[in-house]
This record gives C-alpha cells, structure tokens and sequence, in this order.
C-alpha cells in the first residue's frame, strides 16, 4: 500500500499526459500489472505461427463488415413484387430478405463491395482455420498442456460452418433455399424427433415464413457471440501457454525465443491485420461472389443445377451424394439411412481429429508439458493418420462438387460418384501408407546427414580412380536440431504376474494401448536417432572414406 | 492401474541440454545444444543511408494508403452506383464496386505492408529469450487449494444437510424446463401434414408456363411441362408450403415403352405426372432425359426411371416419386383422379 | 324495316344466292390461287427439296437410311421437322463422328446456311415437323425478361444452370452451357428437344414464353451481360468461389505471412 501511494504521489508531478492516462487506469484496472508479465513477451516467429492471426482477422472483419449489413437487411419473409433498379427481376414475387439484399448490391453505394467483403472474408476465414487447425495437427502442438485450446479451435471451426451456413440461407434466394431445403430433409431423416425438430425449426412446413428470422438472430447474434467468446479464450490461452516453437540452437522445452510483443510483434501482427483486410478488399473488388441476383427468389419447385454449398458444407455434400439410398420400412416406420447415416457420419469424422490429442496421449502415457513442435517426419504414425484423415476430407468434398467436375473433366457423374465412394475408404488406407513411407524415408536421410554430413555436390577423384562424393559435416546448431527430437520406446503390457506370484487379469484396453503403443513407435514406426557411438565410429573412421 | 504407469518407462529421455550456456561439442556430446547462434546485424543496423531508404519505403507506404484513401472517397462520390465498365480480364463489372474495392485495398494494405516493413528492417530484430514456468501449480499451492475447499464446503454444510442439497439439486435440474417449455410453440406440431397435398379428385392441371389447363394433345411424346393444381396462385399466401408439395413433373412417353403396369394405369395415354419433389432431401428434381426416360436429381444425383414406376436406379434417394393419378374431365383438360397416395418429398420416421 | 330474313323465301333468292356464292368463290380463287409467281416458288420449293435430298444421301443417309426412315446407327427423321435439323446442323451436332457416344458435341459447322436449308426442307418434306422459327419469334422484342427468368428457372436451369453455364447429367451426358448460342437454335432446341433434351412445345410453352427466356439468356449469358461483382469465375457457384477462395485468397494470404515472418537479410552474408 505505501508503495502505491508513493508512485502515486510522484505521478501527480510533472509526468507527461499520457502517462498520468496510464496511472489512472492502473489505478482502477491493474494494468501495469498486466503489462509488466505482457508488454514484452515474446513470441517466435515463423509463417505458419501466422495462419492463426489470418482467421483472427478475417473474423474481425466479418464482424465489421456483418453489422454494416444489418444496417440495410431485412430479415422478413414477408412476400413483395420487385420494383428495384435491376431490371431482370422486375416485377418478380420474392421475400424482402431477397429484395433488401439486392438494394444492397445494386441500389447501396457500396453495398456490393462490402457484401463481396463479408462473404469472402467468411470463406478465407473457413479455409484459414482448416489449415490452422492441420498446421497445429502436424506439428503436434495440441500437444498438454493445450488440449483445451485445440478444442477451442475445433469449435470454433465447426461453430464457423453453421454460422457460414445461416449466414448465405439469409438472402433467401434460389441456391441457398436449396441448401435449407436439404437441411430440412435431413432433419425429417432423423429417427422419432426428425418431423418435430422441422416443425419447430421452421414454424410448420417448409418453407414457411419463419426461417430467415430466426436463421438471422442465430447468424448474428448467438453464434458469433458464441464464437467471440472462444476466440477470447483461445487467445488468452496462447498468451498464457506462451507460443511453441520448433526445435533449434537455444530453444528448449523451457524457453521461448523470438521477438518482443513490444514493438516488433504489434507491428507485425497490427500491420497484418491491415495486410488481410486489404487483400479481402482487393478480392471483393475484382472478384464476384454469390450474385444472388443471377439466382433468383427461392420457390421450392425450382432448382439450378450445380446447386452447392460453400465449401466448408461440401464435405457433407459429398458424403450424401455418395450414400446409397438405404431405406428401412418396419412396423409403420421408416429409417432414412440413406441421409442419417451421413448426417452421423458428417460428426463422427469430425469428432475423430477433435479428440485426437486424448488419444494420442493416452497412447503414449505422456503427461509431460512440450512446448516443442515436432517436425511431422518425426511423429510418422501421428502424420500419416492426420493425412489420412484430410484425404477422406478432400475425397469428400471432389464428391460434394461431382457434377462439376463431370462436366468439366469430361467424365460420368456416376463414375465420379462410385470414385467417391471407393475412394473414401481406400483413399485414406493409401495415403497413411505413403505417408508413413515418406517420413521413414525422410528420418532416414537426416539420420544420414548427421552422420554422414551433407552432400556438397563436389565430386572427387580419388588416386585409385574411385569417384566419390564430398560430404560436409553439419554445423553444430545443425546436428542438434535433426537429433533434438523425441523418439518414444513401444509400452509393453507389463509383467503379467505380480510380486506374489499372482496371475494379473490383462484388461482389454491394455492389450490394445499396447497394440497401438507398437504401431506408433515400433521397429517399423520409427528410424532410431544417431547415437553418439554411431556417430563417433563413423567420424572417426572418416580418413578411409 | 499400473497399466497407466506402465508407458511412463517408455518416455524418450530428454536430451540432457545445459540450455543458454554455449556448448563446445565434446567427444561425449557431439549434438549438444550450441545455445543460440550470435545476433547478426542487417544492412539497416549499420548503414544509416540503408536505414533512411527504409525510413522513406514505410513513410511512402503511408502516403499511398492516405492517398487512395482520399480516392476512395472520390469513387463514392463521383461514380454513379449503376455505371458498368468493361475491364480486362474480369469482364463488365460495376466501376463503383471495382473502384471502391481496390482503393479501400491498397489503402488497408498499404499500412500493413509499411507497418512489416517498419518492424522488418528498423525494429531491433534480436531474438530474445522468456522463461516458461510449468502450468501445474506447485504441490503446496495445490495442497492449500484443496484445504480451502474442503474449508468452505464444510462451512456450507451442504454434505451434512442432505435434505437442503436434494432439494437444492431438484429445484435446479427443474427450472430449465419452463425455457424448453416455452419452445413448444416454435410450430405446430406434425400430425398429418406431410401427408396431404394441395391435389384432390377433379383439380385440374394447371400449366406454370401459360396458367391454363391442358388437354391431351398439348402434352407430345419427349416434351416435359410443369404444373400446379387448379385454384393455387403465385400470390396466395401460403403458396411457397403448398407448391412444395404439389409441384408436378409432366411427361409423355409411348404406352408401349412403359414398363410398370400401374404406372401406364394411373397415366393417361403415356402422360404421366409425377411428383417434382425428390424422394431424398426435397430438391425439385427435374432433369430429364427424353430419351432414356431418367430423370436425375441436380442436389444429390439420385436417378429415377419415369418409364417404371419412378424407380430409383441410381443415387441415395431411398423410394420411388410418387405419382399423380390423372385423367381427363368431361370438357377435355386433364385432371387429378385423386390425392397422392403416400407423402411427397423426403422420408421421415413416421412414413412408414 | 323488312329484314334480310324475310325475303328468303322470295322466288329469287335462290338465284340471289348461287351468283353470290359464284362471286365469292371466284374472288376467293383469285386470291388465293398458286399465280404464275407462286408456281415458281413452288417449283423453287421442289428444286431446294432435290437439292437438299442430293445433300442429305451424300452426308446423312448412311446413318439416317436413304429415305430418313433411319437405321440402328441413327434415329428416323421422318416428322422431325425442319427446325430440328437447322438446330442439328447449324450447331455442327450433325453430321455426327460416331453413335457410340454418350452425347454428341457441337462442332464447327461444315454446312453452310443454305445448304442446311435445303437439307431442312427435304427432311421437312417427308413428314410434318416444327419448322425453322422466324427472326420475329425469337428476337428479344416485347419480351419480358423477368417473367423469362422465372420461366428459366422454372424449366430449363435445372439442366442449364441459373445462368445457362451447363451442367451434368447421368452417364456422361451433358446439358451444354447456352453462351453464345444463336437464339434461333435456342427456339429450335426448346421446340425440338434434340437428343435427351426435353421439347417444350408451343402448346405448353407459349411463343411468347420462348421469348422471354430468350430475352432473359441475352442479358444474363451474352458478350453483353455485366458481372457487377467483378469476375464471375465461371459463373459456378460455391464450388469455383471455394477454389478461388482457397488458392487466391488464402494462398496469397499465406505468401503475404511467409514475407511477414521471414527474416531480414544480414549484412554479413553474402
């Protein structure tokens, strides 16, 4: 307390303006407190540490930009004739949601470009946590203590498809009503509660009058006030984690090197920010998305063919356009496997990496902290399955745009759909073996570099006539960075019979932690590190080469 | 549980690094930790006219953005909302729009980009260390943590006076449902809506093309038409739930290509009028093919035989579109000969 | 006032009746009678029906049959009509490589206007058949083009796209994209319904219809419709916008992060 009153004493004397701001509001909010821990922490720098900052940002300016459209969107299905300033659609039936976004795009100076802003700022912002999410996937940064965080993220991504897809059902134009419309029947597919849940959804039967208010408070409000939250946590959890790094010269499990928050890293992330926003500016500008005025009011007996949704929904998409069209009738009942199925599915996949980390950890039994990141060579097992998991994704989504790509590759949209549907299972088998394969490879070529040194391209001629190639030693900082990694021993199941000479009952989950604890470090899971014996034989024995 | 310990033998042991401290590789560490390599200097740290051509990259940077933002508002003002242009390669766009965007652009992206390459080339780029401190608290922070809440727990007595703890449960596992409750009236409840459509004995097809009724002769072979039931207008309130359901597909095919017994039945010399409605999630289905009498869904691909009973043959619809008994009235034009007989559109639980 | 009616029992009117009726049927002939000009058109009528036969036995027949009656290898075009084989032949569809195909493609025309004409006469000769629409059908004159927007999404998007960019259909088949397509041949495919296309005749699709739909694609799918947004990437939808989205948006925004977080160059280096 003295303390304080003495700072405070001597504050009130000739201190600049912007100081004396600064103790008042230390003096009601603690921040020089805050500030001593977080001015000048530090963070590493590397590009795809950044890929983060572009969802970060491009939710900002979704958020900016979304309430400039609120100022002009009328979220009311109520039914009027078009009399607008765009003469295609004169004298057209259609609802006001439809009519207000086209005065948005034709009659609001400015509206187009900042609807064109809003809606590829969403897609990059999908697309920009897809890669986000794999680049913390492979470098097993959702590694303790951030599981917490990953799922954070998860969520956010997977909260950031409804909120995309409320968002582009708001227009109420002919693709996106398809797309309600196809939500709508999948809903119904749903066993006991399906027509209820569509009832209550959309006040009665579709279309109704109901849904664009509703998908409106939703779009606007619950999600994304959702999202901010968890947007607020993660960062604080990245700010109270502090950032991982890769593995280098001086950067250890208990140390973070880089650059200070101050000012080098607001600068960077503050420019950055102005960097995404102008580049999503310069898109919306030469660039048209979603021209609902080519698409028409929604009529539920109408359709375009081509009708997707946006890609962050395509995985989906594939996923019912590749079901068979499974139907079970019993007892005066009907189970609609043929949608249900995917729409459990749809979540199930998605599920699988979100929990990744428990299981991964539950493998390995590691509870330790790692702040390391590891090169995704180094975690064979871990990578192949992450591009596994991704080849089902994209698989999926070539299956949610198939007659696209019939017609533009000149194939049968029912030979693309039985490759979808081959593909789904076989195309994950494959690339987990590849994978697998190229990152033995990759470790076994460090392994040679360490021991070896690099290949100098310098050939050389030796007296007897042999031709060989000159191999550089490694610089030291080198060496430590392709041996700092981790390398796990199998877990085995144990001694079976304890101290006593009793029989212990092998459980079931043991025998497959076991099982998995193999394929994830055994023999054929991992190229053993360079010993120092290794390396000291061969450098040693370096005259004879 | 020891299986839980068990792995715990098999952790990697880390490499043993004296962190910070510069490490001469020895003969029993040759891939120590060297600590971190010396800072370097740039060009801009030691050469002040290299600093001062940064220094008036990023002022320039600045100006660009202060200037196209100045043209920014130039654009609103000057260029009117509905003038066209043509501009290679991107086609006959609005000016408005493309005038707006790229200024808005460069004038975001001009101070990012100034503000990088302030940091970049003139903010001290030396690397910096921070110490990471576990996130576990220690065991005697944890010890006490524990002390305080079996403190006030015990305090609250709410082990001890189980009858206030049940009750205390009960009245809030109870409150929320006055919330659920009060969705109920989100909408009315199913019953037997998806049941009926606007179709019944002696409604008239009318054709969405022309709003009139049709006779026979109006329907060729290899011709497809769109129709909706007699007394349903665009301007009706209600219509968009009404079409949804009523929407109908009509086509011709010759008697004698037609498969299905009760298809040629329920059709009226090879006019056959099916639902629009696709069996699997609701698309309006409609893509047909004349010459193979498939009709192919544009959402999900599911393919339907017009020729058989709307057979599914291809695709994830589970059951046939239901077809629309017609025939014709006594003044020619055709009409329904009754309601469908089973649900339009996709399946639910309750079909059957 | 005596009326007309009561003098028809006059013992004249009978005679009264026969000159008029003479009268009328005289005038009538001399109306409509073939005059010397139009025995010439006719004879021109058969002289472009043997021409085009000559054309139609070198360049069709070998699919179509010698009297268009066809054969396994192509259908029978007696009763197509005229239009059909403007469209067929004006889009280059026919003379087709091969049967086998899933769809036949348009190609470069190898005919020329006159030459499809006689062709078109001769196959119109041997059954009644929709014949060639006039400019005035199709021209986008008095069209209503919102009311042909909701007739194109009505009947043709399905197939055609909102726009008319194409789309996919069962086994390899295609509904091709109607840009720069004539709009004659769009009234000819809408009147015929050339392979598996769909016919929307007159009698459920009214002229007037077609019109408007044909109004419509000229403003939205022509050298002169305008993409306000800027570059309408194929006019695809989501899937071309999730592409660009990706590889320009996100793409470019890494390689703007990858400058961001690259190191300077040192001094010493180098």
């Amino acid at each position: 307390m003295s303390t304080n009153t003495s700072t405070e004493s001597r504050s009130r004397g000739k201190a600049p303006a912007g100081e004396r701001v600064a103790d008042w509001a230390d003096g009601r909010l603690g921040i020089y407190s805050l500030a001593k821990a977080n001015m000048r922490k530090i963070f590493p720098d590397h590009w795809s540490f950044m890929l983060g900052e572009i969802c970060l940002y491009s939710f900002l300016i979704i958020i900016l930009t979304g309430v400039y459209l609120t100022l002009f969107f009328h979220p009311s299905m109520n039914e009027v004739e078009y009399h607008g300033s765009y003469i295609p659609m004169q004298g057209q039936l259609m609802s006001e949601a439809y009519a207000s976004t086209l005065e948005i795009s034709f009659d609001v100076r400015g509206g187009l470009l900042i609807r064109q802003i809003h809606h590829w700022a969403a897609v990059i912002f999908l697309a920009g946590m897809f890669v986000h999410m794999m680049r913390v996937f492979f470098t097993g940064a959702f590694r303790k203590p951030r599981e917490i965080n990953w799922l954070f993220g998860f969520l956010l991504f997977v909260l950031g498809m409804f909120t995309g897809f409320t968002g582009y059902s708001l227009p109420d134009d002919l693709l996106s009503g398809t797309g309600v419309r196809f939500t709508q029947g999948a809903i119904l597919s749903v066993p006991i509660v399906g027509t209820y849940i569509s009832m209550f959804l959309f006040g009665g039967e579709f279309p109704g009058t109901d849904f664009v208010a509703r998908f409106y408070s939703i779009h606007i409000l619950l999600l994304p006030g959702i999202m901010l939250g968890l947007v607020v946590a993660h960062l604080i959890l990245v700010f109270y984690h502090k950032h991982t790094q890769f593995a280098g010269a001086g950067r250890t499990n208990k140390n973070v090197v880089g650059m200070p928050l101050l000012p080098v890293y607001m600068a960077k992330a503050g420019g950055f920010f102005f960097l995404v926003f102008g580049f999503t500016a310069l898109i919306a500008g030469i660039a048209s998305i979603n021209p609902i005025w080519n698409l028409g009011p929604y009529r539920p007996d109408m359709v375009s063919t081509g009708a997707q949704p946006d890609w962050y929904m395509g995985f989906a998409e594939g996923l019912v356009r590749a079901m068979p069209g499974w139907e079970i009738n019993f007892w005066g009942h009907t189970l609609v496997l043929g949608v249900f199925i995917p729409l459990v599915l749809f979540g199930l996949f998605l599920a699988i990496i979100a929990l990744y980390p428990f299981i991964e950890s539950w493998i390995t039994g590691d509870k330790r902290e790692h702040h390391i990141l590891d090169r995704p060579r180094n975690a064979p097992t871990r990578t192949a399955f992450g591009v596994a998991w991704v080849t089902a994704y994209m698989i999926m989504l070539i299956g949610g745009g198939n007659d696209i790509v019939a017609t533009h590759f000149n194939l049968s949209i029912n030979a693309v759909t039985w490759f979808v549907r081959i593909g789904f299972f076989a195309g994950p088998v494959v690339a987990f073996i590849v994978t697998k394969r190229i990152c033995l490879g990759l470790q076994r070529r460090d392994k040679d570099k360490v021991l070896h040194g690099r290949e100098s391209g310098i050939i050389k001629r030796l007296p007897h006539g042999e031709f060989i190639e000159v191999h550089e030693p490694l610089s030291q900082e080198q060496m430590y960075t392709l041996t700092a990694h981790e390398q796990y021993k199998p877990a085995e199941i144990g001694p079976t019979v304890d101290e006593n000479g009793v029989k212990r009952k092998v459980k079931g989950s043991e025998k497959l932690r076991a099982k998995l604890s193999e394929a994830y470090y055994g023999e054929e899971s991992q190229i053993p590190k360079p010993t120092v014996e290794e390396y000291k034989e061969i450098t040693s024995g370096h005259g004879h080469h | 549980m020891s299986s839980q310990d068990n792995p715990e033998k098999n952790l990697p042991t880390a490499q043993d690094t004296t962190h910070g401290a510069v490490d001469v590789a020895d003969e029993k560490h040759p891939f120590a930790d060297p600590g971190l390599p010396p800072h370097e200097h740039r060009i801009q740290d030691i050469d002040e006219r290299a600093a001062k051509r940064s220094e008036r990259t990023v002022a320039l940077l600045f100006t660009l953005s202060m200037l196209a933002t100045i043209g920014f508002i130039a654009s609103f003002v000057a260029i009117p909302v509905e003038k066209m242009v043509y501009i290679f390669p991107l086609g006959r766009i609005s000016a408005l729009n493309f005038a707006l965007g790229v200024t808005l652009g460069i004038a975001l992206f001009a101070i990012g980009a100034g503000a990088v390459h302030w940091a970049r080339t003139l903010m001290s780029d030396e690397e910096l260390t921070d110490e990471r401190h576990p996130i576990e608290a220690p065991p005697e922070v944890r010890t006490k943590v524990m002390d305080d809440f079996r403190q006030g727990a015990k305090e609250s007595q709410l082990g001890r006076r189980k009858l206030i703890r049940n009750t205390m449960f009960g009245a809030l596992t109870l409150v929320p449902l006055s919330g659920v409750v009060l969705l109920r009236d989100l909408g009315p409840l199913p019953e037997d809506k998806l049941r009926h459509t606007a179709w019944s004995r002696g409604k008239l097809l009318i054709n969405q093309n022309t709003n009139e009724p049709m006779r026979p002769s109006d329907i060729v072979v290899g011709s497809l038409t769109f129709a909706k039931p007699e007394g349903l207008d665009e301007h009706d309130h209600g219509f968009n739930n009404e079409i949804a359901k009523a929407a109908l597909m009509i086509v011709r095919i010759q008697p004698d290509d037609i498969k299905d017994k009760r298809t040629l039945e329920w059709s009226h010399e090879g006019i056959l009028a099916y639902s629009k409605i696709c069996t699997h999630v609701g698309c309006p289905i409609s893509l047909y093919e004349q010459q193979t009498h498939h009709v192919l869904c544009p959402c999900h691909q599911s393919t339907f035989d017009l020729s058989d009973g709307a057979k599914v043959i291809f695709g994830p619809a589970g059951h046939p579109l239901p077809q629309l008994r017609i025939g014709v009235n006594d003044e020619g034009y055709l009409e329904a000969l009754a309601d469908f007989d089973e649900p339009v559109g996709p399946a639910f639980w309750e079909r059957g | 006032m005596k009326k007309l009616s009561a003098r028809r029992r006059h013992p004249l009117a009978a005679l009264v009746v026969l000159l008029l009726a003479l009268a009328c049927t005289g005038g009538l002939y001399a109306v409509f009678a073939p005059a010397d000009k139009a025995q010439a058109d006719e004879t021109a009528q058969s002289l472009t029906i043997e021409e085009g036969k000559k054309l139609y036995t070198v360049g069709c027949a070998s699919c179509h049959g010698t009297g268009g009656q066809g054969t396994s290898d192509g259908p029978s075009l007696v009763g197509v009509g005229a239009a059909a084989v403007d469209f067929q032949v004006g889009t280059g569809r026919m003379p087709a490589h091969t049967s086998q195909a899933a769809q036949i493609p348009d190609k470069r025309t190898i005919y020329s206007q006159a030459e499809i004409d006689q062709l078109a006469a001769y196959i119109a000769s041997l059954g009644a058949g929709p014949a060639i629409p006039t400019e005035e059908q199709y021209s986008p004159e008095g069209a209503d083009i919102a009311k042909g927007g909701e007739l194109f999404r009505n009947n043709c998007a399905q197939c055609h796209n909102f726009t008319g960019k194409g789309g996919a259909l069962t086994h390899g088949k295609y509904a091709p994209s109607l840009e720069d397509v004539d709009p004659k041949h769009i009234y000819e495919a809408m009147l015929t319904g050339p392979q598996n296309m769909p016919s929307f005749p007159d009698s459920t699709m009214s002229e007037q219809n077609k019109k408007d739909i044909i109004a419509y694609l000229g403003e939205v799918n022509s050298d002169k419709s305008e993409s306000p947004g800027g570059m309408e990437l194929g006019g695809l939808g989501p899937v071309s916008e999730g592409l660009f989205g990706w590889i320009f948006g996100l793409g470019g925004l890494i390689a703007v992060a990858v400058w961001v977080a690259a190191r300077t160059a040192k001094a010493k280096k180098s």
